[in-house]
């Protein structure tokens, strides 16, 4: 259901003339909003009888010419990247791992997987990363890690799942029938195609992936947010916390944007260059999370044996 | 095991907590949710673009960035609430759009031919959405916004690191206080996120399954 166009007739001039209106009343309104907010954030305030200059007064923006605050925000970036990275590679690892065993013809390999599998997607992140921080004492690096590894492991494990599921059957078929074993069958012919086909996905999953490094703030890893906020915020007094949070925000935005497009992007590209005929486009927008969903539940219902949840 | 069950009070304490940041931040994140996506889909093209830009920013910031404005930020510009408010205010801001775009994909998902039909046997615009489209979309969002409302419960628990004692902070707390009991008290912890994110999985699992086939 795109456009909504056949829901009614062609709008008249009359018709058209009205939304435009109202297009235009709804944008000042919404400008109007957006200007008042930068008024008072920048209105000067007196709290206890001190006159505090307002937020985009220069007083509270001048650290930021000073170079060193600067490589101190990029150790910040760079630690968050570290950890994702980390986090990434060792969750696809695992996730295709569990993929495999999640999808293994042998019924007491595939229902305990499945169980760990619940029992890690329905923990919050937080949780596991105190978890191995008390019990394993890892230190704070690796207790983000390794709880982001086993969370989006699962998640990815379940996406490659679907991604098999979804195959026509006539791959499998075809590798079995010129004499590949199954497990040749798997790796050489329908992984292969699976991981394509999901790449969208998973990179829309290791976006979260990233954003869930922040985590690290809460059980003392110095990512970008505590190291900016927490470590500079309290060097340069709470005078600076609104730009601190100003420059956070922008440097997240700004990786998260372009990885979110980038899957996107990825998206249409496998969607138009894929398979025809089949089941269809099967990504359609892999940073929505209703899209995982979907995929498992066709993913489900595709597998044989009716014991497969 | 008794030294466990002597803090199942505490235990349930903050899960309680964790229980009223669920339904209240739930409820305002669909509401809030729900009025984004009418603007998403709307014919007013500012609202459209105010939307999207919406759903675009809050989806790619940090939950933890987000409870950093309301419980740092926002005190600091003058807002003086009390940190289990503030925690509704960051919890609804994060979850509204991933409602939004829940029910969008609904709506999105239901065939152009449906309303093509309904419109050449001759219903109205009125008649149209309401006795073929809306019935057809609703079914095929509640899946996905069960799934929206898991990932809330798990989030609640970043609102442990900002002040509000709820189910992760009580845990921490209890496991400092406790060292010789620390596996016990995270499983039981993890026990009780269990007991509300795995039976609705299921059911999502479940609804999700019944209605793909059907379609």
């Amino acid at each position: 259901m795109t456009g909504a166009s056949v829901l009614f007739d062609a709008p008249g001039p009359r018709a058209r003339r009205l939304s435009l209106i109202f297009s235009i009343v709804a944008g000042l309104l919404i400008l109007g909003a957006a200007v008042w907010v930068i008024m008072t954030l920048a209105a000067p305030r007196t709290s206890g009888g001190i006159n505090l200059p307002g937020m985009f007064d220069g007083s509270r923006w001048n650290i930021f010419t000073d170079p060193a605050v600067w490589g101190f925000i990029a150790e910040g970036i760079v630690a968050t990247l570290q950890a994702a990275a980390v986090a990434a590679v060792g969750a696809i690892a695992l996730g295709i791992l569990l993929s495999l065993l999640r999808s293994s013809l042998i019924p007491w390999v595939r229902i305990p997987t499945a169980w760990v599998i619940e029992f890690f997607r329905g923990m919050p992140v937080l949780l596991m990363m105190l978890f191995i921080l008390l019990v394993a004492s890892t230190g704070a690096f690796w207790a983000v890690v390794i709880a982001l590894i086993l969370y989006n492991g699962t998640l990815i494990g379940e996406i490659l799942r679907a991604g098999l599921a979804a195959l026509p059957k006539g791959q499998r078929e075809a590798a079995l029938s010129v004499g590949m074993r199954e497990f040749q069958s798997k790796m050489l012919v329908e992984f292969p195609q699976a991981f394509r086909q999901m790449l969208p996905i998973i990179v829309a999953q290791l976006v979260v992936l990233l954003k869930d490094t922040s985590l690290g703030y809460i059980v003392g890893y110095n990512e970008i947010i505590r190291n900016n906020i927490n470590n500079l915020g309290s060097f340069y007094g709470n005078r600076y916390l609104f730009s601190l949070f100003v420059v956070t925000l922008a440097i997240y935005l700004t990786i998260n944007l372009l990885l979110s497009w980038f899957a996107r992007w990825l998206a249409r590209r496998t969607a138009s260059g894929g398979r025809k005929g089949g089941r269809g486009r099967f990504v359609e927008d892999p940073t929505n999370p209703a899209t995982l969903l979907h995929v498992e539940a066709k993913a489900d219902t595709a597998s044989e044996g009716p014991d497969a949840r | 095991m008794e030294q466990l069950w002597s803090l199942m009070p505490t235990f349930l304490e903050g899960f309680r907590v964790t229980l009223i940041l669920l339904a209240v931040s739930g409820v305002s994140a669909l509401v809030l949710g729900t009025l984004i996506a009418a603007m998403r889909i709307s014919p007013v093209g500012a609202l459209r673009v105010f939307a999207a830009f919406w759903t675009e920013i809050a989806r790619n910031t940090p939950l933890t960035l987000v409870f950093i404005f309301t419980a740092f930020v926002m005190p600091m510009l003058g807002v003086r609430l009390p940190y289990l408010i503030l925690a509704f205010i960051a919890l609804t801001y994060y979850t509204s759009p991933f409602v939004a775009e829940a029910l969008r994909s609904g709506i999105n998902g239901v065939p152009v031919g449906q309303a093509e039909a309904a419109r050449s046997i001759g219903l109205g615009f009125g008649q149209t959405v309401s006795l073929v489209v809306l019935p057809q979309a609703f079914r095929m969002t509640i899946p996905p916004l069960i799934n929206v409302f898991i990932a809330l419960t798990k989030n609640t628990s970043v609102a442990g690191g900002f002040f509000v004692v709820e189910l992760f902070a009580t845990t921490r707390q209890l496991a400092n206080d406790n060292g010789n009991i620390v596996i016990q008290i995270l499983l039981t912890a993890a026990a009780l996120y269990l007991v509300i994110t795995v039976p609705l999985g299921f059911l999502a699992g479940q609804l999700e399954k019944r209605w793909v086939v059907r379609r």
